[in-house]
């Protein structure tokens, strides 16, 4: 177990320094005169010149790269390329701790009934239930969010008036108010893991049914109730667990188009701004977050996963 | 007489496939007495599954009882409904199948699992331990606590089949249905399986309905035997009677298809049973073995005949049962086999070959120090449990996994240890029929497509010439010219085996490594293989390196055997010597583990544990821990030297020859 | 003695063919899936053609019109008949949507066959790579590619959607390819001395198709919403096109007063990406029969 935990970690590592050098190819390199980029075409190449030896983008790219990135393991993401070009982890701190309440609140909203719908979906496979969680989660899953989103404000916030049509709430709101402001957006985030959720959940209750230690189970004339939750789910929710975490990333994905929808300020907010206005050290900071927070998701899963099943658990013992 | 365990009477299963009702079990009718043994044969998709499913109430979804009634225990098992339904499971009947390793439910300990067969009797959870771990012990498990413990996945086959047949008796049921419960183990484990349901079965007096493909299974385990033929019973009776004195033409046939006696492919070609099965629910007006039959007529084909009495308690679904030992034979003429000339200089020569594998930082000794020849036209068999390293052996020779030390050459000129480097004369020399044909042949070739390939790369002919040489090759192997246009997945298993034989005769090989090459298959089709290859073999000269883990195809097909234990040669010998005597006691071991339709003859050689893991090999002699005939501390201490023992006969024992002979020729008197 | 022949019909493999077809024609998902996009490449082929209103003329009166009987949607706040514009905005992503979705699938299956067939470091490097790329989330990575390129042509959108889309592609053929190269016809293959490309491409590859052309029509609706997305948040098409996304980034500030000008594009938004998932969806049960 502690053999795959750490091989899991170091994995995990490799990753986050790839990933590293991706964010950085695509923020800084692919730009190119960085310089021209961000002054514009009118502005004089002196102009240009000086800009980058202030920067340092006048130095050799390897070099650029390993001062980013040993920064970015000191908490040191650079200062924003846009005056007053403060510290750009001073604008990213607040964003990330928004992002995370509002991806966190969808999460727990989306879990529970993906998997629940999943459950009875594949429990009836065939019937009645199944079709109609099936029929109605395939369009819930492929739509995008921010036209469900747009349904959602339109229907709840506009029409009823039932809830706020922005996520940003007056300064020092109570958990409650932070909620209420929250539920939609979160609902757009929610409603497209829901149908994924529910047909991962859906195909691996299917599988377990069909199993041999099922019939075992069964053959043991042991009650239905004790058959399917002590064999089938057990063994069917395990690789929901896995595919569940891979989901985060769409999570996060959606955060962009939501965030600037309810105009909530978040990490989607902050980068779409940034790339707007050509701030490439905001923009490579913000996403280099999101897939360390990505990266660090999948591992916490990965360990949990293999807490859980007893084949990898005892793997050392072997 | 009393009242029957178990009773079908004229069962009928459908199956629902591609919106058509497919008849799956014609009107079958048995009885099992209680403490009786009963066995169902015949090959696959006879029906035998399905009756056991119906039995316990298991069908698939597409599957229904659509006639006939099953009565368990004098009650009518197809009328139960929930709680009456889960009482017949929980008390009345059990069932243990093939592939344990599915069967344990992965994510529970073993303890748990067995506890939960015990408390579903009424039994409470404090007692129920301890009953769990009765149970376990019953069925030999040494240490059964900490076998409680485990996670399946921890356990062997071997002792996870034990642990299912632990829940199954847990709740001492009246019957037990024990559906090939050890196919795909190895011989060995098979052999003390088998052993310890006869002997649960003698304490118990369960009923037993055993259901296998193996005639020679059937002929240990069970008193009675029906024979299973397109979901008809087409025999039954005692089983010394049907299998002595078999009165259906299947039952003959069948029974003519297994190498057994020691038969050698020299003494004759088998007999096979020719035809295919029919489709799947097929309409049978007739006899359902009418069309594979050479007793059949044109009533045969017409009027089906009745179950009619041989002797009392023996009966026959023929018109013409008395006839039926008469059974033309498929395969009349006999090939003049030539003689090996081992004076000339071997085609292959396998040096002291060892090979070790790195596994999760562990050294894994596949193979250690393995010498081998083999002449042209000449047939090595190569025997031993799983593990033993058969495959790795053929895999180095092939060059698909370089030996850590030692080499192979082939006509005195050494062998590149890996395929890449070989030349394309010696990648053609050098070829393989694999177990299994579904995955040896691409289903989206044609087999045209995949002959004409290798034609093109191993004989290195193209146009027309290969066209030419395909039609030639197909023949040679037997299959009709329209075979040719069809994909894989259209061919039966036999079939599909035919053209894996031609693709590795394209370019006309020196060597062939048949890898269990009718292992997948029935045994009427085995026949028809075998027959091929020997065939091959005399028209070709070619050799073949033969690994199977059923000893009458290896004895049948083989002119050597070399036996491999932990990846060591322990005996290599001419077939019969091998076969007949003295042997190494892991040889004898073996031997005796094999049941055989002919039954008795060997006293069972027990062998004590599980094969020691590759990774920390026993000191001495490997075969010390579990040798039945151990000596003492020597063979704890130093390895015996491998030494030919007698002409051609090899041996790695402490035990002199004369002694061995003489210690086993007074057990096979005492038997 | 005589030749071993099958029973069965020699033509079992058309007629399986055959039987798939029908199946997908008999599944009603597959039909109305089917029946929308066809209806929506009719009206991006006829375009002005068929309009009632030319969707790019403004007119001076009825600005900002609710739903009528002359404007079944409305009119947006520059005139335009928003049915008009609905029934002309499908081009552009029919476009780059299924460009985007052939280069990822043609892309990834290269990358999927090497990694999973050749091994070794070539795997191990890409596979990490593909690993790092698909930790960001996918509409993150585009909108930093597409910002640091600077250009928002159609093309470049399209290369970025398919550049994002070939790692997950990869992935998936290289699961399928590691399964394939297990089976024993690798193994004969090799042994009768094929270079590795023949056995990639002409023994696996056919094999994996069905898994690859399940992935390719699964990505194809992922590519709409991709381009929607990237569209709404400002990085995907832009103004003048008709496209449904830009309409509804053009109007989004104004949805409390013009919701008609946002909710129908937005409905053929959705009714599209169903459509197309309807029919992947159809295609992936015959497939994997």
């Amino acid at each position: 177990m502690a053999r795959y935990v750490a091989k899991r970690l170091g994995l995990a590592l490799i990753t986050l320094v790839l990933l590293s050098v991706i964010v950085f190819a695509a923020a800084q390199l692919l730009p190119g005169d960085l310089g021209r980029s961000v002054l514009g075409r009118e502005v004089s190449d002196e102009a240009v010149a000086e800009y980058n030896r202030e920067h340092g983008l006048d130095r050799p790219i390897v070099v650029q790269y390993l001062d980013w990135a040993s920064g970015a393991v000191r908490g040191d993401l650079g200062n924003s390329l846009v005056p007053p070009e403060e510290p750009v982890w001073i604008v990213l701190r607040p964003a990330l701790v928004n992002s995370l309440k509002l991806a966190l609140y969808a999460f727990v909203l989306v879990v529970p009934f993906g998997i629940l719908g999943g459950v009875i979906a594949g429990l009836n496979a065939g019937r009645l239930g199944d079709r109609a969680i099936t029929i109605f989660g395939l369009p819930l899953a492929v739509i995008p969010d921010f036209i469900t989103g747009l349904v959602l404000i339109l229907v709840f916030a506009i029409w009823l008036g039932w809830l706020p049509v922005t996520a940003q709430w007056d300064e020092g709101a109570g958990p409650l108010t932070q909620v209420k402001y929250l539920t939609l957006p979160a609902l757009a985030l929610a409603i497209v893991l829901f149908g994924y959720i529910a047909r991962i959940t859906r195909a691996g209750v299917i599988e377990a049914l069909d199993a041999d230690y099922t019939r075992t189970a069964y053959l043991k004339g042991l009650p239905e109730g004790t058959v399917i939750r002590r064999h089938v789910l057990r063994n069917a929710l395990l690789p929901t667990i896995a595919v569940i975490a891979t989901q985060v990333g769409y999570l996060l994905g959606g955060l962009l188009a939501i965030e600037l929808m309810f105009n909530y300020r978040g990490i989607g907010l902050t980068v779409i701004e940034a790339a707007t206005l050509k701030d490439y050290n905001m923009l490579a900071a913000g996403v280099l977050v999101i897939g360390f927070a990505y990266v660090l998701v999948t591992l916490v899963a990965d360990i949990l996963f293999a807490l859980l099943n007893p084949r990898i658990r005892y793997e050392a013992i072997e | 007489m009393s009242a029957p365990v178990l009773e079908l009477t004229e069962l009928d299963v459908r199956y629902r496939v591609r919106g058509r009702d497919r008849r799956v079990l014609r009107g079958v009718s048995l009885r099992i007495e209680p403490g009786e043994s009963y066995g169902l044969v015949g090959e696959s998709g006879c029906g035998k599954s399905t009756a056991a499913l119906a039995i316990v109430r298991y069908l698939p979804r597409n599957g229904k009882v659509a006639g006939g009634s099953v009565s368990v225990a004098g009650r009518d098992a197809l009328a139960l409904r929930g709680r009456d339904l889960r009482e017949y499971h929980a008390r009345t009947v059990s069932m243990v199948y093939q592939n344990p390793g599915a069967a344990l439910n992965p994510s529970m300990r073993v303890g748990a699992q067995v506890v939960e067969a015990v408390t579903v009797l009424g039994v409470p959870t404090s007692e129920a331990t301890e009953r769990a771990r009765a149970a376990l012990a019953r069925v030999q498990i040494a240490d059964p606590d900490s076998v409680m413990q485990r996670y399946p996945h921890q356990l062997s086959g071997g002792m996870q089949q034990r642990a299912l047949i632990a829940m199954a008796l847990a709740k001492d049921p009246a019957l037990l249905i024990l559906d090939e419960p050890t196919t795909g183990l190895d011989a060995t484990v098979e052999a003390e399986v088998l052993d310890l349901v006869s002997q649960l079965q003698a304490e118990l007096h369960t009923s037993v309905l055993f259901i296998s493909h193996n005639l020679g299974v059937i002929s240990k385990m069970c008193s009675r035997v029906g024979v299973l033929y397109a979901g008809r019973l087409v025999e039954e009776g005692p089983v010394e009677m049907v299998l002595q004195d078999p009165r259906h033409p299947y039952t003959v046939g069948l029974l003519r298809c297994i190498p057994r006696g020691g038969v050698r492919k020299d003494h004759g070609r088998l007999d096979t049973i020719p035809g295919f099965l029919p489709s799947l629910g097929a309409e049978l007006p007739g006899c359902v073995f009418a069309t594979r039959c050479a007793l059949a007529d044109e009533r045969c084909h017409v009027e089906e005949p009745p179950l009619v009495a041989v002797t009392s308690g023996h009966e026959s679904r023929c018109w013409y049962q008395e006839r039926a030992r008469d059974l033309p034979r498929e395969e009349a003429d006999d090939l003049a086999l030539p003689p090996v000339d081992r004076s000339s200089p071997p085609l292959v020569d396998i040096t002291e070959v060892t090979k070790v594998f790195r596994q999760r930082g562990h050294d894994v000794h596949a193979l250690t120090e393995v010498s081998a020849a083999i002449w042209p036209g000449e047939t090595l068999g190569l025997v031993g449990e799983s593990g033993s390293g058969k495959t790795t052996l053929a895999r180095t020779l092939l060059g698909i996994v370089p030996p850590t030390s030692g080499a192979a050459a082939l006509d005195g000129k050494a062998l590149p240890p890996r395929y890449q480097k070989r030349s394309q004369a010696e990648l053609r020399a050098l070829q393989i029929v694999f177990q299994n044909p579904d995955s040896a042949l691409n289903r989206r070739h044609s087999v045209r497509r995949i002959l004409l390939r290798s034609l093109k790369k191993l004989a290195g002919i193209g146009g027309r010439e290969a066209e030419q040489r395909m039609l030639a090759l197909a023949d040679r192997v037997r299959l009709a010219e329209r075979t040719l246009t069809q994909k894989p997945v259209q061919l039966s298993g036999g079939l599909k085996q035919r053209v894996a034989i031609a693709r590795a005769f394209a370019g006309d090989p020196k060597l062939v490594v048949c890898d269990e090459p009718t292992s997948a298959l029935d045994v009427s089709v085995q026949a028809a293989i075998l027959n091929l290859l020997v065939e091959l073999q005399t028209e070709q000269r070619v050799s073949y390196l033969f690994i199977s883990h059923d000893l009458g195809v290896v004895r049948y097909i083989s002119d050597r055997i070399a036996v491999l234990y932990l990846g060591r040669l322990q005996e290599l010998g001419p077939a019969d010597v091998v076969f007949d005597g003295p042997h190494h006691p892991y040889t004898e071991a073996l031997l005796s583990a094999v049941p055989t339709v002919d039954g008795g003859g060997r006293e069972r050689i027990k062998l004590e544990g599980e094969i020691p893991s590759a990774a920390a090999p026993p000191s001495g002699c490997v075969f010390h821990t579990r040798c039945p005939r151990k000596l003492g501390a020597i063979c704890e201490q130093s390895e015996p030297p491998l030494i030919e023992v007698e002409e051609g006969h090899l041996m790695r024992c402490h035990i002199p020859l004369e002694e061995l002979r003489r210690l086993q020729a007074k057990d096979s008197v005492t038997a | 003695m005589t030749s071993v022949a099958e029973p069965r019909a020699s033509s079992e493999a058309s007629v399986a063919r055959r039987e798939r077809v029908r199946l997908l024609l008999r599944s009603p998902s597959f039909l109305v899936g089917a029946g929308v996009i066809l209806f929506w490449v009719l009206c991006a082929i006829l375009g002005d053609r068929i309009t009632p209103f030319d969707p790019r003329f403004d007119q001076t009166e009825d600005l900002s019109a609710p739903p009528s009987w002359e404007h079944f949607f409305g009119t947006d706040r520059l005139g335009r008949d928003v049915f008009s514009r609905v029934l002309a905005g499908s081009r552009d992503i029919l476009l780059i949507a299924p460009a985007a979705a052939l280069l990822a699938t043609i892309f990834g299956t290269a990358l999927g066959l090497i990694t999973g067939y050749l091994r070794g470091i070539a795997d191990d490097t890409i596979s990490r790579l593909i690993d790092a790329v698909l930790a960001i989330p996918l509409i993150f990575f585009a909108l930093t590619v597409v910002a640091a390129l600077g250009s928002r042509s159609t093309y470049s959108v399209a290369l970025v959607i398919a550049l994002a889309f070939s790692p997950i592609i990869a992935r998936t053929v290289r699961a399928a390819v590691l399964g394939e190269a297990q089976l024993d016809y690798v193994e004969a293959a090799r042994l009768r001395g094929e270079r590795a490309s023949y056995v990639m491409f002409s023994e696996v590859l056919p094999n994996v198709m069905p898994p690859i052309l399940v992935e390719a029509t699964i990505r194809l609706g992922y590519a709409i919403f991709a381009v929607a997305t990237l569209t709404f948040i400002g990085f995907g098409l832009q103004p003048p096109s008709p496209d449904w996304a830009v309409q509804i980034t053009d109007n989004y500030p104004y949805l409390a007063e013009e919701w008609w000008t946002v909710l129908f594009p937005a409905l053929a938004i959705a009714s599209l990406v169903v459509a197309v998932n309807l029919v992947s969806d159809s295609v992936q049960e015959v497939l994997e029969r």
